[in-house]
């Protein structure tokens, strides 16, 4: 057994690590290096979803209920998609807004109300007080069963300086106090927060692993065996889909689960607030399902375990996951599965209490001291300074009262009861935000009484039950309703049977709560401003970045009156900063002028929001300047104007983007021409230099000739030389023109039918004498029948020559001439020699014009250097191709003739008659 | 008696101007590469190199830098094709003492290589 110094130590000292973990991410994000703006840490924040409820309610409702556990579940992930379409809306609005909570929000959407941002907040601070106690209530269990095991003295009873979770709350309210408070800004990222909770969120995941593998694999023998065991005790119905279990029931779950998911304050402000790009929602929203996805695998098996192993019915099953490894004894994983629940509970603690003390302070105190002129007159100087000490008090008191509301109410309620309850009371939020967010007509008044009726449901259906079981109401109020009129008995409502009692109150808080909301919107006016923030926050992706010229305001400040104003919330140095930002981005200089445009209003009091709540702020705002009233037709007018402004922007940003495309093109047309340029005087200034070759040797021996008086050998060799060399300039014009032609497509080839053994014989026996003169063996292998091919001779023959005679040059001992017919229509003609062969490098540049002039690398062998050149551009032009390689032992040069079907067969016959 | 060493890859210009320094009372060797070049400079050491550039392994201007640098005393007449600006600046920068381009009068080739040998 664990001794008691022993957990409470590892309990410190987990908190301790948090600090730890906390202040040093809150360092390196001082110096610029920060941890938590990444989408997985995000992911594994938005788990603070996952509370002491998950880690020990699911299973103990798993053992009772069954699947239906996975409702809680199966919302959030079936929602997650919708992210992108509400959650980046929200996000989006949320940050051009200055928004810091849920209450702050709906309040902004409406006209910036203060009712109506009071009264979400009241609403939220009961609906997730219960939620907190129980958090507390799971901790302190949790330490009792590890201390006493199977028989839990009664927390509860110990009075609360002796109660260990009364120091640990206290402990939590200054780790969020420090932690949660740093700045005035309640839009402020808290880096240290966050990456604690994303600490906890990976940290009871692995403990909740930990103990499922435990209990599956090392108790029991697998998933299989687990269930074969409970299906021999008649546990079937726990993990098979029943027809009974209703899916009326799964369906209201699921979507409780939803709107949780998305409005619940902590989710809001893990998801909204913390928020830093709303890129990483594109991971977040398969990374969060996942994670959900693993934290589940192990529900059913440790229920089913626990019901198999503690089958007397003594222990409670929300305490199985710590029972069991309690009762094999094995301490050190029971201590990691304690910590494990200690980090849900903590983690959703500290975030949810920060989104409410926002609110409290923002949403409630603020605006209550703001309201009231004796008041304002004596705080609003003072209100700078105060604010973040209103957020702190909040902090301690919300923890201090949910520490009283667990010993007095939650001890007597299983979790997961206490956190439905909560879901349920979130939810009266939604129909406001999501019509908010897509329906311009939605009203403020329609939205005030459509929460207030729902609550109103929720807390005659939910809450006061509990208080009944509490003992506090008499029992006959559930037995006969209320004054004794059973249709509104509080567990079925209008004699509605035969739903959970959560179902049967979210169906009749929620009906009545959006029949409210779409009735009086409907018939209710809008006021001027409300209209402006119900345009901005539907059309968001419209407005975003003119958000201040959208948001239409009349009337004149004095800017000192303003800058003050600031400087009392946001201190001399963050203000210099502000007003700096705002002149550089909008281009006026400040210092120039006295009174503030309506834009740069608008600037503070977004700043403004963003600390105090939208509503004190306009109130705040409102004193400093002279405002005036506007019209309906005025505001429609001056958002117009914004949004044809945007369009045009777009207009111009389109036609730069055309223009930029088109000189793109040009400069590319222009670069090819350049190179073309380019390879054409390249081109010209080989030509010339291969022809001075020629004529500088005749000019040499012309001069010879002409000047002295030499023996008639000598006077006939260097004529001699003079005619040869005068060929070989003749030659080279002749294939420079020739190639020219081929280059630039003018060249008409002369196409007859012609033998094609006969041509290849005709060319080979031009080249006898050369082969004889230098000593070369030649071989000549021809392998098909008669055959007629459609072609230019004169160039066929040119090419095989071509061939031959570069073979000559190269060849030390023989030269081959092949041709045969290959089966795809073509005969392949090829010329072998045994020279040393064209190096590799070289092989893709060989066809080039000139390409030995160029690369001098061997011994120059005499040409003019476009023979293969224009080889190449006369087989091309009948449609075949040409190639060189190595094969065995022998350069190989290939070229392909295409052979026309019809003349082929025409040739058999033609060889018939014969 | 004074050498000259010619060095071009072409059969008929050497032949010609190999006749003709011959003619005028030269000792003339020939070399139809810079390979070939460096071999017949290391090995005679002629006072007067007459090269073309464009030449198979070792171009000409390669074959000057290595006589500038080791051979101080012998002249340089580079005989080429090329003829565009930039190339006779850089025949002259590596160190050539004249640069003429093909094709050339032999009387005025033969003249100059008088002047150059006094």
């Amino acid at each position: 057994m664990l001794s008691k110094g022993l957990i409470i130590a590892f309990t410190f000292g987990y908190l301790a690590l948090l600090f730890a973990i906390a202040f040093f991410s809150e360092q390196s994000a001082k110096k610029g290096k920060s941890y938590a703006s990444n989408p997985y840490i995000y992911a594994l924040s938005l788990a603070v979803y996952c509370t002491a409820w998950t880690y020990y309610g699911s299973v103990g409702r798993a053992a009772t209920n069954g699947l239906e556990f996975l409702t809680i579940y199966i919302g959030p992930s079936l929602v997650a998609p919708l992210w992108w379409i509400i959650m980046r809306k929200i996000i989006r609005i949320s940050k051009v807004q200055g928004i810091s909570s849920i209450a702050d929000f709906i309040s902004s959407r409406y006209g910036k109300n203060i009712t109506l941002g009071g009264v979400v907040t009241l609403f939220c601070f009961l609906g997730i007080l219960p939620y907190i106690s129980i958090q507390i209530k799971a901790v302190a269990t949790s330490f009792d069963i590890l201390q006493y095991a199977e028989s839990p003295v009664q927390a509860l009873n110990i009075p609360f300086y002796q109660d260990t979770a009364f120091y640990l709350a206290i402990g939590l309210a200054f780790f969020t106090v420090l932690f949660g408070t740093r700045d005035a800004e309640a839009t402020a990222q808290h880096e240290g927060m966050v990456m604690a909770v994303a600490f906890e969120s990976l940290f009871k995941l692995l403990a909740f692993i930990a103990v499922g593998v435990f209990v599956t694999y090392f108790v029991y023998d697998g998933f299989k065996d687990i269930f074969e065991q409970a299906s021999l005790r008649n546990l079937d119905h726990l993990f098979v889909l029943q027809g009974d279990q209703g899916p009326t029931e799964w369906f209201w779950m699921s979507v409780l689960s939803m709107m949780a998911v998305l409005f619940l304050p902590r989710q809001f402000q893990m998801a909204v607030v913390e928020n830093s790009n709303e890129k990483h929602l594109d991971k977040a929203m398969w990374l969060f399902p996942l994670y959900l996805l693993l934290i589940n695998i192990f529900v059913i098996p440790i229920a089913l375990g626990g019901l198999v192993h503690f089958s007397d019915g003594n222990v409670d099953a929300d305490t199985f996951v710590l029972a069991l490894p309690i009762a094999y004894e094995k301490n050190w994983l029971t201590l990691l599965v304690y910590l494990g629940g200690f980090s849900a509970a903590t983690s959703m603690i500290i975030v949810s209490t920060i989104a409410l003390s926002n609110m409290i302070s923002n949403n409630l105190i603020i605006p209550i001291l703001l309201v009231n002129e004796k008041l304002k007159s004596k705080f609003q100087n003072e209100l700078g300074g105060r604010v973040i000490w209103i957020r702190r008090a909040s902090i301690f008191v919300i923890i201090l009262l949910a520490y009283v509301y667990y010993k007095e109410v939650s001890g007597q309620f299983s979790l997961v009861s206490i956190g439905l309850i909560s879901f349920v009371a979130i939810a009266q939020f939604t129909p406001s935000i999501i019509g908010g967010i897509f329906w311009k007509t939605g009203s403020r008044l329609g939205a005030l009484w459509g929460i207030i009726a729902g609550f109103g449901i929720w807390f005659y259906t939910l809450v006061v039950p509990t208080i009944i079981t509490a003992g506090y109401l008499p029992e006959s109020l559930m037995t006969e309703g209320l004054f004794g009129i059973s249709a509104i008995k509080p567990y079925s409502l209008l004699g509605m049977e035969g739903m959970s009692y959560v179902t049967h109150s979210l169906y009749f808080s929620l009906s009545i709560n959006i029949l409210l909301y779409v009735i009086i919107s409907l018939f209710s006016e809008q006021s001027s401003k409300e209209h402006n923030q119900a345009l901005v926050f539907v059309d968001i992706f419209k407005y975003s970045t003119t958000l201040d010229s959208s948001i239409v305001w009349k009337g004149q400040a004095y800017l000192p009156d303003l800058r003050a104003l600031l400087k009392n919330f946001l201190g001399e140095e963050k203000t210099s900063l502000a007003f700096a930002q705002y002149a550089d981005k909008s281009g006026k200089a400040l210092d120039k002028i006295r009174f503030a445009d309506p834009e740069l209003v608008n600037y503070c009091e977004r700043i403004l929001s963003g600390i105090i709540g939208s509503a004190s702020a306009r109130i705040m705002v409102g004193s400093v300047v002279k405002e005036e009233e506007i019209s309906m037709e005025e505001v429609l007018g001056i958002l117009r104007e914004t949004q044809e402004l945007k369009s045009l922007n777009l207009q111009l940003k389109q036609k730069s983007k055309e223009l930029k495309k088109a000189s793109d093109k040009l400069q590319e047309m222009n670069e090819t021409l350049r190179l073309n340029d380019m390879l054409k005087d390249d081109f010209i200034s080989t030509v010339t230099h291969e022809m001075k070759t020629p004529i500088t040797s005749i000019r040499a021996f012309s001069e010879i000739l002409l000047d002295e008086d030499l023996p008639d050998a000598d006077k006939k060799k260097f004529l001699h030389i003079i005619i040869e060399e005068t060929n070989r300039m003749t030659r080279l014009i002749d294939q420079v023109l020739d190639l020219e032609r081929f280059d630039s497509g003018r060249q008409k080839l002369s196409m007859d039918r012609a033998d094609a053994k006969i041509l290849i014989l005709q060319a080979a026996e031009s080249m006898l004498q050369v082969f004889k003169e230098k000593g070369l063996k030649f071989d000549i292998q021809l392998d098909f029948e008669d055959l007629e091919i459609s072609m230019d001779e004169d160039r066929i023959k040119q090419v095989i020559l071509n061939l031959l005679s570069n073979a000559s040059k190269f060849a030390k001992t023989k030269v081959v001439l092949e041709a045969k017919y290959e089966k795809e229509n073509q005969l392949l003609i090829r010329v072998l020699d045994d020279g040393k062969g064209v190096p590799k490098e070289e092989i893709p540049y060989i066809f080039d014009k000139f390409f030995q002039a160029k690369n001098q690398t061997s011994k120059k062998p005499i040409g003019s250097g476009l023979g293969l050149a224009i080889s190449k551009k006369i087989v091309e032009y009948h449609g075949g191709s040409i190639h060189v390689f190595r094969k065995a032992g022998m350069t190989c040069f290939e070229f392909t003739l295409p052979v026309q079907e019809e003349l082929k067969k025409k040739s058999k016959l033609s060889n018939q008659y014969e | 008696m004074n050498k000259i060493l010619i060095v071009d890859d072409e059969p008929n210009i050497l032949l010609s101007l190999e006749f003709l320094f011959k003619k005028e009372g030269y000792k003339v060797f020939i070399a139809r590469d810079g390979e070939e070049a460096l071999g017949i400079i290391e090995e005679m050491d002629p006072e007067l190199v007459i090269l073309d550039v464009m030449m198979p392994k070792v171009d000409g201007y390669e074959v000057c830098r290595h006589l500038k640098s080791r051979h101080l005393a012998t002249k340089v007449i580079f005989l080429t094709a090329k003829s565009k600006q930039q190339e006779v600046q850089k025949g002259l920068n590596l160190g050539a003492d004249l640069y003429l381009t093909k094709p050339f009068s032999t009387k005025d080739l033969v003249q100059k290589v008088k002047i150059l040998m006094n």
